[in-house]
C-alpha cells in the first residue's frame, strides 16, 4: 500500500471512526439544515437528526451483538 | 469567563484527562518493563509534535470566515462527539467492554517484555511505543481543543485546560506508578461525548444558516437535552432489559 493511500486511510479512520453512516448522517442533516434555513427556521434540523443517527448507531450495534 | 468559554475549558479536560489515562497506561508498561528514560523521551517528543500540530493548524483555522469556522468546527464536533457518545452509550449498556487499563497494561507490560531485553542507554522500543501512544491518543484532544478554542478564539484557553488534564493525570500516575484504573472513565467519556455534540448541533445549525431561538442561551436547553437523551438510549438498550423485552415477548 502507497504511503499516501495509508495516509488517507489513516485520516478517514481518524475523522469517521468505526461508523461511517453517522459521518455521511452528519454531513446530510448539516445540507438539510442549509437548505431549510434559506426558506425558514431551521434551528431543529439538527436535533431531530442527531436523535435519528445516535438511536440508529446503537441500534445497529446492539442487533449485531443480539446476531452473535 | 462566559458560559460557552466553561464549556470549552470543561470539555477540553475532560477529553484530555481520558486520553491522558490511555496514554499513560502505554507509557508507565514499557517505563515500568524496559527503560523509563526512553519511554518518556518519547512522550516528550509526542508532546513537542502535537504543540507543533496545533500551532501549525491553529492559526489557519482561526483565519476561516466566521459561518465556515463554525459550519466547519460544527461538523467535526458532531462526528467526534457522537463517536464518543455512542462508545460510552455501548459501554454504558453493557454492549460492549468497558475500557481495562490493568488489563491493557499486562498486555503491554508482556509485549515489552517478549520484544527482548532493553538496549543499554537508548532503548528504541520504549521510544517508539510511548511516542505512537502518546501522539495518536493525542491527536484527537488536539482538534478537539482547536476546534473548541478557534470557534471561539480562545485557543489559549483550551491548550491551558489540556495542559491541566495532562499535569493531573500525569501526577497522580507518577505518585501511584500503576494505571488509573479506577478512574470513572466511561463517565468521563460520556461528558465529552454530550458537550461535544451540544456545542456541535448549536454550532453546526448557526453555521448552516440558521438561528436559535433565545441565542445563546439555547445551549442551556440542548446540554440537558442531549445529556437526558443520551441516558434514555444507556437505559432503553441495556443488554439485561433487551433480553427482559424478548422474554416477555
Amino acid at each position: 500500500m502507497s504511503r499516501i493511500r495509508q495516509a488517507l486511510l489513516g485520516v478517514w479512520e481518524f475523522v469517521v471512526g468505526d461508523d461511517w453512516v453517522t459521518a455521511a448522517g452528519v454531513v446530510v442533516a448539516l445540507a438539510l439544515t442549509a437548505l431549510v434555513a434559506e426558506r425558514d427556521s431551521a434551528w431543529f434540523v439538527l436535533p431531530v437528526a442527531v436523535a435519528i443517527l445516535l438511536t440508529a448507531s446503537i441500534w445497529r450495534e446492539a442487533r449485531k451483538r443480539a446476531a452473535r | 469567563m462566559s458560559g460557552q468559554e466553561l464549556g470549552l475549558a470543561v470539555s477540553v479536560f475532560l477529553a484530555c484527562a481520558v486520553e491522558a489515562v490511555e496514554a499513560l497506561t502505554i507509557v508507565l508498561a514499557v517505563g515500568t518493563t524496559r527503560s523509563w528514560s526512553s519511554a518518556l523521551s518519547g512522550c516528550l517528543a509526542a508532546v513537542l509534535g502535537l504543540v507543533a500540530v496545533t500551532a501549525i493548524l491553529g492559526p489557519g483555522l482561526t483565519s476561516l470566515p466566521l459561518d465556515t469556522l463554525r459550519l466547519v468546527v460544527g461538523g467535526l464536533l458532531l462526528v467526534f462527539g457522537l463517536q464518543w457518545l455512542r462508545k460510552a452509550i455501548l459501554r454504558g449498556a453493557g454492549i460492549k467492554a468497558l475500557h481495562d487499563e490493568d488489563e491493557i497494561f499486562r498486555e503491554q507490560a508482556a509485549a515489552a517484555r517478549a520484544a527482548g531485553s532493553p538496549h543499554e542507554g537508548f532503548d528504541g522500543y520504549s521510544f517508539v511505543i510511548a511516542f505512537k501512544g502518546v501522539l495518536l491518543e493525542g491527536l484527537e484532544v488536539v482538534f478537539i481543543a482547536l476546534t473548541f478554542g478557534a470557534n471561539q478564539h480562545r485557543i489559549g484557553l483550551a491548550a491551558a485546560s489540556a495542559a491541566a488534564a495532562v499535569l493531573v493525570v500525569a501526577g497522580i500516575g507518577v505518585a501511584l506508578r500503576h494505571p488509573l484504573a479506577r478512574a470513572p472513565e466511561n463517565a468521563m467519556k460520556f461528558g465529552v461525548g454530550v458537550m461535544l455534540t451540544s456545542f456541535g448541533i448549536f454550532w453546526g445549525a448557526e453555521g448552516a444558516g440558521a438561528s436559535w431561538p433565545g441565542g445563546d442561551a439555547a445551549l442551556l436547553v440542548i446540554i440537558p437535552t442531549v445529556l437526558v437523551f443520551s441516558l434514555a438510549l444507556t437505559r432503553f438498550f441495556r443488554v439485561d432489559a433487551i433480553e427482559g423485552r424478548a422474554a416477555a415477548a
